[in-house]
C-alpha cells in the first residue's frame, strides 16, 4: 500500500518496513497523521456542539472489576441518542468506558483496540496492565488540543491484572493524568451522584452479583438527579452496559440479568425514592 | 578506470534466483496444511522465542522460512498494512490477497532493485468460511505468488515433501492427522534418517474457522503432545467456549471474550 500521493506501484512504503516502534499509534502519526484525531488541524477559537456521552461507573469486587455506563447521548437540552454504548472491551482483559464528546471518544476506543491488538500481534504478549493505562493517557494527551476547544475526553480504565491476579481501575484527567483509584470510580456529568451512591453501597469482598447490581443503582440515583444521564428505559427496553472483568477475561453482563436488576431497583424505589434503607 | 565486465541480464537474474535459493534451502521447512476445521501450521522450530508462524489478523496468518531478519520486517509490516486498512476501513476489508500482492510487489522490487534479493519465501493464509474458501497464498523470492490448495511446504527439501504431502494429503482431514503427516513429512532427513522431532522442537499454530473474530491460535505444550499422540482420542482443539485457560496470554491459547465493539468499530 502505498501513500494516495505517491504514484508507485503498490509495494510497501519504507515506512512499513522499517524497525521499530510496535504501536499503532506511533506509526499512524507518522505515516498518515490525519487519521488520528491529535493529527487534525482545527479552526482556532471555533466551538461547536456535538453529542455527549455521560455516566461511568466503576467498582472493583472480589475477582475482578465492574464497569457500567447509561445509554443517553446529549446536545444540549436535546436527547442525541437512547442506545449508545459507552463501555467497551479495549483487549480480552480490560474495559475502557467513555465520557465525553462522543464521537472523538467513539474513535479514541477503536483507536485504542487496534493499539493493544498490534502490540499484541507484534511483541507476540500481551502489554502490562500498568502499560496499558499509560498507553491510554498519552493518547489523551494527544487530544489536548481539541479537548481545549470543548471536544473533551475523559476515559475510565479497567482491567484484571495478571501478575497480581487483581482488578484495577484508572481514572484520568483532560489533560492526560492517570490514577489508580481505590474501590470505586465515577466519572461523567452523573458522577457526582453516583459517587454518593457508591459510597454508601460499596464495600471490600463483594461478588460478582452484588458489584453488578450496586453498579446499576448507582447509575440509577445518577439519572435520578442529571438530566443528561438516561436511567433504565422500561418502555423500550433499555437497560444500561454492564460489563465484568476477572480472571476469565471480560464479559458483558445478559439483558436477561440486567432487566431483573432493574426490575428489583425499581420496585424497591417505590415509595422509597431516595432508596434509604 | 576499469570498465565492468558485460553481463547480460539473464545471467544477473539467474544468479540472484540461485543465490536467494540456496539461502532458503539451508533452512528448516515450515508446512501450511488444510484441515477439516481450519488451517495448520507446523515449522521445525526449537526457537520458543523467534517466531516463524505469526497472526496478522482476524483471519490472516504468516509463515515463513529463510533468513530471520528479512521475513520478521516483512511479518511487522504485514501487521502494520493489516491494522491500518481495517482501522481506516473495516476489518472485513482486510484480505490475505491484497496482504499477497503487496507482499508480492514488495519481494519483486527487492529482488531487481536492492544490491541483494530476500532469501526468504512465506505463505499468507486466510481461512473462509468452509474449506472451500480458505485461501493459501505462497510468495517466494522473486515476487511470484501462488494460489495453493490444501498445502505447502516451504524451505530446505520442499520437493520431496510436497510429493510426500500431495499423495498422502486428501480434503476433510483431522487437525490430529495433518498435523502426524506435517511431523512425518518434517521427520524424514535428507538421507533417509528419521529424526524423531517431539513437541518441544515444533512450532504450531492454527486458524480455526469455529473461532469469532481472531481465529489465530498457537497449540503449545501438553494440547500438542496429545494431539501428536498415535492413538489420541483428541482430534481438535478445544472450541472456543472449552478452551478458555483463566489467567493464560492468548498466546498460549487462550479464547478471546466477546468484546465490545465501538459503532463501526471492530466486529466479528
Amino acid at each position: 500500500m502505498t501513500h494516495p500521493a505517491s504514484g508507485r506501484p503498490r509495494r510497501l512504503d519504507d515506512a512499513f518496513l522499517t524497525a521499530g516502534s510496535s504501536s499503532f499509534t506511533e506509526f499512524v502519526s507518522a505515516y498518515r497523521p490525519e487519521l488520528l484525531p491529535a493529527g487534525r488541524r482545527l479552526p482556532s477559537g471555533a466551538s461547536i456542539e456535538a453529542p455527549h456521552g455521560t455516566t461511568i461507573v466503576s467498582l472493583l469486587f472480589q475477582d475482578g472489576v465492574v464497569m457500567a455506563g447509561d445509554r443517553r447521548a446529549t446536545m444540549g437540552n436535546v436527547i442525541a441518542n437512547r442506545d449508545m454504548e459507552k463501555v467497551f472491551a479495549a483487549d480480552d482483559y480490560s474495559l475502557i468506558g467513555i465520557a465525553g464528546t462522543a464521537g472523538i471518544a467513539i474513535e479514541l476506543v477503536r483507536l485504542y483496540q487496534v493499539e493493544l491488538e498490534h502490540y499484541e500481534k507484534i511483541e507476540g504478549a500481551i502489554m502490562s496492565l500498568e502499560g496499558k493505562a499509560n498507553r491510554l493517557a498519552s493518547m489523551i494527551r494527544g487530544n489536548l488540543a481539541l479537548a481545549m476547544q470543548g471536544l473533551t475526553v475523559v476515559p475510565t480504565y479497567a482491567g484484571f491484572d495478571l501478575e497480581t491476579a487483581t482488578g484495577r481501575i484508572y481514572s484520568y484527567d483532560v489533560t492526560g493524568g492517570c490514577y489508580q483509584e481505590n474501590g470505586h470510580h465515577s466519572s461523567g456529568s452523573g458522577s457526582v451522584f453516583a459517587r454518593g451512591a457508591l459510597k454508601k453501597l460499596w464495600r471490600p469482598g463483594l461478588d460478582e452479583q452484588q458489584a453488578v447490581a450496586i453498579a446499576v443503582e448507582a447509575l440509577y440515583d445518577a439519572a435520578d438527579d442529571d438530566s443528561a444521564t438516561g436511567g433504565p428505559d422500561l418502555g423500550r427496553q433499555i437497560w444500561p452496559t454492564v460489563a465484568v472483568v476477572d480472571h476469565f477475561g471480560a464479559k458483558f453482563v445478559g439483558q436477561d440479568v440486567l432487566e431483573d436488576h432493574v426490575q428489583r431497583i425499581v420496585a424497591a424505589r417505590r415509595d422509597n425514592p431516595g432508596g434509604a434503607r | 578506470m576499469s570498465m565492468p565486465f558485460y553481463v547480460p541480464p539473464e545471467q544477473v537474474m539467474k544468479d540472484r534466483a540461485d543465490f536467494a535459493r540456496k539461502g532458503i534451502a539451508r533452512g528448516r521447512s515450515v508446512i501450511v496444511i488444510g484441515y477439516d476445521r481450519g488451517i495448520a501450521f507446523v515449522a521445525e522450530n526449537p526457537s520458543r522465542a523467534l517466531h516463524k508462524v505469526s497472526e496478522i489478523y482476524d483471519r490472516i496468518a504468516f509463515a515463513a522460512v529463510g533468513r530471520y531478519n528479512e521475513f520478521e520486517s516483512l511479518r511487522v509490516a504485514g501487521i502494520r498494512y493489516a491494522d491500518l486498512r481495517g482501522y481506516s476501513y473495516d476489518r472485513t476489508d482486510v484480505t490475505a490477497r491484497a496482504l499477497a500482492n503487496t507482499y508480492a510487489q514488495t519481494l519483486g522490487a527487492v529482488f531487481t532493485q536492492e544490491s541483494k534479493p530476500f532469501e526468504i519465501e512465506i505463505v499468507v493464509a486466510e481461512v473462509g468460511a468452509d474449506s472451500d474458501a480458505d485461501q493459501i497464498f505462497r510468495l517466494t523470492y522473486d515476487g511470484s505468488v501462488a494460489d495453493e490448495q490444501g498445502f505447502v511446504a516451504m524451505g530446505g527439501a520442499s520437493d520431496a515433501a510436497e510429493e510426500r504431502l500431495g499423495t498422502a494429503w486428501r480434503p476433510g482431514m483431522t487437525l490430529s492427522e495433518v498435523l502426524r503427516l506435517a511431523v512425518d513429512v518434517l521427520d524424514a532427513g535428507d538421507n533417509g534418517e528419521r529424526r524423531a522431532l517431539d513437541a518441544a522442537q515444533l512450532e504450531v499454530a492454527v486458524l480455526d474457522r469455529d473461532r469469532p473474530r481472531r481465529s489465530f491460535r498457537r497449540v503449545v505444550g501438553p494440547l500438542l503432545t496429545r494431539l501428536l499422540g498415535e492413538r489420541s482420542e483428541v482430534t481438535d482443539v478445544p472450541a472456543p467456549a472449552l478452551g478458555a485457560e483463566p489467567g493464560s496470554q492468548p498466546d498460549a491459547g487462550t479464547d478471546g471474550a466477546v468484546p465490545g465493539t465501538p459503532p463501526g468499530g471492530p466486529s466479528s
